[in-house]
């Protein structure tokens, strides 16, 4: 590991004028959250800040959870165990609880912040091995190892010719399908931001992942109360049964009346490049009866756009199968 | 280690440090960093230099000086001498370096030891007393729940946490929330039997229960 200065924040302005130092997309200067990513990465020398500002002295101030008639605040700094155990949310936002209860070990969950969740890196094996020089991700152009690689865990969507590394996170789709919104305190004060804005697909400029500024911090999350929230759930389909990142996962919000769609939100994890809004599955299903021949087809529009690199040819199949299995399931939700 | 090296080597490290980083922005990112990190005192020239750091394990406080990239494992195998927590991935993937902070499992290794605040609990710390076994402890010996035992103390302090957290009631939760810790000789099934067997003990012994709590 190479060595660093360690900062722990005593407040967040000096949080954010420590961390703010660094050029974007640099990342001399990393907040230290719960650490379970940051700390291996730099452990690996894929990541190699020079100061760490440490947010733990902040919690008191960031991990509060607020359930309203109007919605529901989680502060960024509150535990991924601690809100997976949050009964009310489990009742009023299931697919939040299912998103964290099925991500990581207990151990994970009782160290990582909700913030530094939505915040995680890939596990695409040759960005993690710094043996493998060609990483547009760690190394901008320095090529993709994983595009001739084994690549059957990366994405089918929202890939490019310089990066097809997946998303590994679960709880952000879980975010996105109840339409949540960053609370962010920056160097210019504090803004809102949607979900689905965080997360940049890679195009030409993999190693930039989000669309924060340098010295943003994520001060929490602010989820709107939705008629779509209660049937609500997280599907994931993966190698192993617990501890393990998706193969393919799905989020799904659904608004049925009478057995047909009002509203549905989805939300695809383990098959693409950042947390997957499917607003193509969402609008074949816009005001039908969701049955088995709807599911399927609102599955085959979330695909209509994946690409393939070989060892993932069946991700595709497997993402839509998931997808339909999802929304059925969220039909047949007892309320 | 740095603090064994004479001051003459230190600088060198560092100047070769600078010359790898390159870049005037890196250079720039440097000097803000020493302001930030000292701004009353001199600037630190080595960022190795040890940071004084005070932990609580196993209710004895210990003041120590880490480099700040010493892991909370690290730590507490070779500056504390609790070696019975162990280093299998050193990445967070295996579980046998689990310990207990503030009652609830952990990491050490993906945990910064400056960084850690709170009260922690070693396989070490587990017994309620001298020649007296937790019944988690007991449980894993009558129910031969391991073979080379290394992942054993890992799995243990998951299995209080198991078991105190309300996870303990059937195979299958019990199975669940022991999924990060890893046995390479698959004693799986007589594990689940001891966190099984240790939760009604721990269920009607409240003491035995509370014991390690730290």
């Amino acid at each position: 590991m190479q060595p660093f200065a360690y900062v722990r924040a005593k407040d967040v302005r000096s949080a954010i004028q420590a961390a703010s130092s660094g050029p974007p997309g640099q990342a001399a200067v990393q907040y230290l959250a719960g650490g379970t990513t940051l700390f291996d990465l730099m452990k690996l020398e894929v990541m190699t800040p020079g100061m760490l500002v440490d947010l733990s002295g902040l919690a008191h101030e960031f991990e509060e959870i607020v359930i309203s008639p109007a919605g529901l605040r989680m502060g960024a700094l509150a535990k991924m165990a601690t809100v997976a155990e949050n009964a009310e949310i489990q009742r009023q936002y299931p697919v939040i609880t299912q998103s964290l209860l099925q991500a990581a070990s207990p151990q994970i969950r009782n160290m990582a912040t909700l913030g530094g969740n939505v915040l995680q890196r890939t596990r695409c094996a040759y960005f993690r091995e710094v043996d493998w020089t060609a990483c547009n991700k760690r190394s901008p152009g320095s090529g993709c190892a994983a595009l001739g690689g084994v690549n059957r865990k990366h994405a089918v969507l929202g890939t490019s010719e310089g990066c097809i590394a997946t998303y590994p996170g679960d709880f952000a789709q879980a975010l996105m399908v109840l339409d949540a919104e960053l609370m962010i305190v920056g160097t210019r004060g504090p803004r809102r931001m949607p979900i689905a804005d965080l997360h940049r697909q890679p195009g030409a400029t993999p190693h930039i992942e989000t669309s924060l500024q340098p010295g943003d911090f994520i001060a929490g999350f602010a989820i709107p109360s939705g008629p779509w929230a209660r049937r609500s759930l997280y599907l994931k389909v993966r190698d192993r049964a617990s501890y393990e990142f998706a193969a393919a996962s799905a989020a799904v919000a659904l608004d049925l009346r009478d057995g047909v769609v009002r509203d549905v939100r989805i939300a695809l994890g383990g098959v693409a490049t950042a947390p997957w809004r499917a607003r193509a599955a969402e609008l074949a299903l816009a005001g039908r009866r969701l049955d088995d021949h709807a599911a399927r087809e609102a599955a085959v529009a979330a695909f209509a756009s994946a690409r393939t690199h070989g060892a993932n040819d069946d991700k595709p199949e497997l993402g839509r199968r998931t997808l339909a299995r999802a929304l059925m399931q969220a039909v047949t939700m007892e309320l | 280690m740095a603090a064994e090296d004479p001051p003459h080597k230190r600088d060198l490290a560092l100047n070769r440090r600078h010359l790898l980083s390159g870049s005037a922005v890196a250079g720039a990112a440097l000097d803000s960093r020493a302001a930030l990190a000292a701004p009353a005192t001199e600037t630190p020239r080595d960022l190795r230099a040890p940071v004084a750091i005070e932990v609580q394990v196993n209710a004895t406080r210990f003041r120590l000086s880490v480099d700040p990239r010493t892991s909370l494992l690290d730590l507490l195998r070779d500056h504390i001498g609790l070696t019975g927590v162990k280093k299998g991935c050193d990445h967070g993937q295996c579980g046998a370096c689990t310990v207990l902070l503030d009652g609830r499992s952990v990491l050490s290794c993906l945990l910064p030891a400056v960084a850690v605040r709170g009260s922690l609990t070693t396989i070490e710390g587990l017994a309620p007393s001298e020649g007296e076994l937790h019944p988690m402890q007991e449980a894993f010996i009558d129910q031969d729940a391991l073979q080379c035992g290394y992942c054993t103390p890992g799995q243990i302090l998951s299995a209080v946490a198991c078991v105190r957290g309300g996870h303990a009631g059937s195979d299958d939760a019990v199975r669940d929330y022991m999924s990060g810790n890893i046995c390479r000789c698959a004693a799986y099934p007589n594990i689940v039997k001891a966190v099984r067997q240790a939760a009604s003990k721990m269920h009607a012994s409240p003491i035995g229960d509370a014991a390690g709590e730290g």
